[in-house]
This record gives C-alpha cells, structure tokens and sequence, in this order.
C-alpha cells in the first residue's frame, strides 16, 4: 500500500482526499490544512492523521506521495520540500506563480526522478482524447484554424473575496479556468509561441480579471482565438471547448461530445460525410470510484499507477504545467503592452 | 411506505444533460419560465406519475409555491427533495473558500454566537451545522409532502471517500427524527456506499444509482453493480437508466426487468410522449 497524504483541504483538496482514499493502492494516512473548523471535522470524522504543518506532516509521516492542493502562491515551497524528501507529488493547477520557480521545480523533479503530475483533468475526459486522437490522425487535413473556449459562473456580482481576488496568489479567471484550455490547446493542438491582441478584462472583480480574450500562434504556425470568462451565468458549470479547423473538416469538442463535420466520409474512421456526434457515454474512462467526474478519479489512477511503476508519466508533467504557465505570462506581458 | 414504480425527475428542466451542452442550452430556453416546468409536471401527472424528485435548486421553491397555492390539484402529489443543489455551493466555496460559503448559506449571522449557526460553529458542532443546512434546504417543502429525503451523489460520494461514514448515521437519524421521512443516498458508487452503509448499521437504505445496459457511470463496473441488484438488501432505485440518452427507452428498461428487486425508476422528460411512453414500459417491465 502506498501512503499519502492531501495539502490543502479546499474544493478540490477535498475531492482528492475523497479520491485518493477508496484506492485500493493506497492508504491515506494524512491531511494538512491551516483551517481547525476543517481539520476537526477530519479529526471528528475520519481515521486520518490531521496537520496544520505541511513541514511537520512529511517529517512524520513515511510519504510515497502527496496532493497538492493549496492556493497557488504556495505551490513553489511545498512541492520543492515535498520533491526534497523523495516523496511523488501531484500538485493542483496552475503549477506555479513565477517562471522561474516553476522551472527550479521541473529540474528538481527530474533530478530526483519523482513521478509529478498537475492536475489539468480535462485530459482524462474521453472526449478531449478522442480530438487528440483524431488530429493525431490528420483527419481534418491542414489546420486552418482553432478556438479555445470555457465559460462558467464563477464571480457573478460585485463583491470582495479570497486569494481568488488577489492578483498577487495567482487568482483570476486567467489562472482559473484559462489554464485549462490554454494547456488543453497545448497539449492537443500544438504548443502557442507568439500572443496578441490580449485582453484582461473585468467585469465584477475589482483586482483580478474575469474574462481573457487573445490570439494565441502555436509553433506549427497555426493560429487561433482564446475566449474565456468566469462571469457567465449562462452557463451552470464551468463549460470548456475546442474547435478545430481543417480543410477537410471541422471538430467542435466539450466534455460530453465530440461534434465531426467532415467534407468527404473517412471509411477506416467510419466517420460519415457532414456530421457525426460521438458521445461521453462511449468515451467515457471507466473508474472504480466515482466523484464529479471520471477524469478526477481517472487523473489520481494515472497517477498511482505511475508512482507504483515508478515511472514518469507522459501526462500532465510539471513541465507541461510550465509550458502552460509561460503562455498565462506571455498574455499579460500582452496585455499590458501598449 | 412503498415508493411510487416510477418517479418524475426534474434535470430537464435546470440544464442538466449528461450527454450534451448543447442540449442543456436548449432546456434552459425552453423552461425560462415556471409555467413551463409547471405544464411539462402536470402532464406527467395526467400519465399517473404521483412523485417529482428534484434538487433544492431556487427555482424548485416557486413551482412549490405554486403547489401550496393549488392544494387541490396537487392532492396525493409527492416530492422526494434531493440535496443540496452542489453547485450553488461548489461555485461559492471557488469564489468564497469554505468558511465564506458557510457564512452566505447558513441563516443568521455565524459568526454570531447567538445565532443557533453561531453557537454551532463556534463550538464546531458539525452535526448541527448539518442539520442547519438541511433545514434551510428544506424551507421550501414546507407543507409539502416529502417522504423520502435525499442527500445528492456529489455529497454522499464525498463523505464515502472520506470514510466520514457517522455522518450518514446522523443524516439518517435527523431525516426520520425532524422530517418524519426516509433518508434516502443517491450515489455512483453503489457497492461501496451500500458496504459502508451496512457496516454503520443503516440497513435496507433506498439508494437511487445508475443502472444501465452499457455500464455508464456504474463506478466499479457493470458485474458488480448486476450482483448487488440481484443479492444485497436495499431498496434501489434506478437512475441514468437510457445512459445519458444512449440507450432506446425499450431496450433500456427492459434490462431493469432483470432486476426485479429495483423498487422505482427515475426518469425526466420533456414531451408528453416521452413521459408516456418511458412510464407505460417501466410498467411493463419492471
């Protein structure tokens, strides 16, 4: 059984936490948060070991791996002495406030030869790997261009709030809910070298901006829009989606489907001539444990099973995250340029 | 108290498809008004269709206003509340962390100590805490019959992870004590939750799980789930049973009739067809 233990018990620490837990691999002996109302409720409830400390939790417990789930402002310090004592780390996204932390953090898991994964989910939704697949595969000929979009209601109406309000933590829509999609194009697009046109704009938040609006140019030389705003009520979850554009066809995908718009049928594809939906229901990763989503469950199993192998996984790498965290820097460097 | 064979749903009407955004864009259009959800409830009940089981989603409190202010027309008519509404408070605790959300949501100032929230926090009495929440969500039921109360998926597989399993022994008590109601799980997690379920002495609980011919969001795989609804004591109530929209109604609710232990069927529809059609097979096969 290997032993774990979950930094930062906030929406997504908990989700971890309650994840990690029925592993059948591994046994999570421990939590940290600085909140007591959330460490009593463990100590109340739970058979795990509760710390206030993340020093104190890795210096007493025996750790194979942590969760990191802590404001990003924290990520640097906490993953560096968690890869200091060999311990496996997953680390929530955005990876890290600064490039040049990030990169220390990339070097020191490499150099350890931790397995380290950032938890972009997207990538474990069925849907998101079948565009891959299928680009992978040409279908849509040359690329001509893409969009990246995700919309949800996060910040709805003027008010103040916590490190989410505070551009200094890495708050705001930009590292919320744009990372995703930037490293969802990254990842299945092709990597963006080059932005434009770049807009933060506000639009309930006082300090922190709640929409991104830019041109992103990926080293293929293909270019694309990225369009995303937490201040969209229209939308009852955080919604994300990628079109691509060929000229053989089109791609439209989210986390329930993916929408083919073909010109011509591709028979060892049978994808049909115009359209053709593939579902989630197919798509689907299936988990043994379920909790908002297989791709939480189905992230944490990547995870294990590389950490079990002891070998680095080729999904969601901290230096992916990195990558993903010099384009956020490049369109604010963007958008403040006049 | 026997549960109705077939219990109206209500995703349709608040976005939710599990198979397609777009689709959910379509259903919020189409039921911007309450007349709407109000006209697609009576039509289910013209089938015969007694029960709505709905999430505590604001708008859920004037379609009960409207009940209240037509007792007649909805005499005998059941509502099974599932709670709480997970994004109101997902999105809160994002924007807010979790101490902000339990001060928006809890009535009364928290950080009160003569507030009954107050008191509860201050003393980090989180059973109580509990029981403020649930009647808060509960409020707009008021007068409403309510037999079967139930915690949502989002929340009773949470707690399962955590193994904080006690909580379900409170929510349990506190539904039979305060509401006079069944407690009632909805989970994907159907072998572990009712394992853990059994193991703090909460037997033969209603459970409302996916149940579907192509394994969909069946947590653990399809065998399993297949063993429980043939051998374990429960009262199970088959959710998710078309897959999202991947299986024809005939088809998929003919592979409930495989389990002749499952004691309702929820489903949600739109059109008076569909409503008619899903409720006459359930009858048929289950």
């Amino acid at each position: 059984m290997l032993k774990a233990g979950i930094i930062g018990l906030g929406k997504m620490g908990l989700s971890h936490a309650a994840i990690v837990n029925p592993h059948p691999l591994v046994e999570m002996v421990a939590v940290c948060d600085t909140s007591s109302l959330v460490l009593d409720a463990f100590r109340k409830f739970t058979r795990v070991r509760v710390y206030d400390d993340y020093v104190k939790m890795m210096d007493s417990e025996a750790l194979d791996f942590v969760v990191i789930a802590t404001p990003t402002k924290l990520h640097y310090k906490i993953v560096k002495y968690a890869l200091g004592k060999g311990i496996h780390t997953f680390c929530e996204k955005p990876f890290s406030l600064t490039l040049k932390e990030g990169a220390e953090l990339v070097a020191l898991a490499e150099k350890y030869g931790l397995v380290n994964q950032v938890g972009y989910h997207n990538h474990f939704i069925g849907t998101f790997r079948e565009l891959k697949r299928l680009l992978g595969l040409e279908i849509l000929g040359d690329l001509v261009h893409f969009s990246g979009e995700a919309y949800g209601p996060v910040v709805t109406k003027a008010k103040g709030g916590t490190w989410r309000s505070d551009p200094e933590e890495g708050g705001g829509c930009l590292f919320d809910y744009a990372s995703h999609v930037i490293n969802l194009i990254q990842e299945i697009i092709g990597k963006p070298v080059k932005v434009e046109g770049s807009k933060l704009k506000k639009i309930y938040s006082k300090e922190v901006e709640d929409a991104v609006y830019s041109i992103l140019t990926l080293e293929n030389g293909l270019s694309g829009i990225l369009s995303v705003n937490w201040s969209d009520e229209t939308y009852r979850k955080m919604s994300t989606s990628l079109t691509v554009i060929g000229k053989k066809g089109k791609i439209i995908c989210d986390a329930t489907e993916v929408k083919i718009y073909l010109k011509d049928a591709n028979q060892s594809e049978k994808l049909d001539k115009g359209w053709t939906i593939k579902y989630i229901t197919e798509l689907a990763i299936p988990v043994n444990f379920y909790l908002r989503g297989e791709e939480y469950s189905a992230q944490i199993d990547n995870f294990v099973e590389h950490v079990v192998n002891k070998k680095q996984t080729e999904i969601n790498t901290f230096q992916q995250a990195l990558i993903t965290d010099k384009v956020m820097d490049l369109i604010i460097e963007d958008s403040k340029a006049k | 108290m026997k549960m109705d064979k077939v219990l109206f749903g209500d995703n349709q009407f608040f976005a939710v498809s599990h198979m397609s955004d777009e689709k959910s864009r379509q259903q919020a259009v189409r039921f911007k008004e309450d007349s709407s959800i109000i006209r697609v409830l009576d039509q289910a009940r013209e089938t015969g269709i007694n029960t709505f089981m709905c999430t505590t989603h604001d708008r859920i409190a004037s379609i009960c206003d409207y009940m209240r202010s037509n007792p007649d027309k909805y005499k005998g008519f059941k509502i099974y509340p599932c709670m709480p509404y997970a994004h109101k408070y997902a999105n809160a605790v994002t924007e807010l962390g979790i101490v902000g959300t339990i001060r928006q949501y809890v009535p009364g100032n928290i950080f009160s100590t003569f507030a009954k929230g107050g008191i509860a926090y201050m003393n980090k009495d989180f059973i109580r805490l509990m029981e403020i929440f649930i009647d808060a969500e509960m409020k707009m039921f008021q007068g409403i019959s309510t037999p079967v109360i139930f915690l949502q998926n989002v929340l009773v597989d949470m707690i399962l992870g955590l193994k904080a399993l006690e909580v379900f022994t409170a929510y349990d008590a506190y539904i039979r004590r305060k509401y006079n109601a069944e407690p009632g799980y909805i989970s994907m997690n159907l072998p572990a939750l009712l394992d853990g379920l059994n193991s703090v002495g909460i037997e033969n609980p209603i459970i409302c799980t996916s149940v579907n011919k192509i394994g969909f969001r069946m947590s653990g795989g399809k065998d399993v789930y297949e063993k429980y609804l043939a051998e374990k004591k429960f009262r199970p109530i088959a959710m998710q049973v078309l897959a999202a929209g991947a299986l024809k109604p005939k088809e998929a609710i003919e592979y409930l009739g495989n389990f002749p232990r499952i004691e309702s069927v929820l489903f949600g529809a739109s059109s008076r067809a569909h409503i008619k059609e899903t409720k006459e097979l359930i009858e048929q096969y289950l």
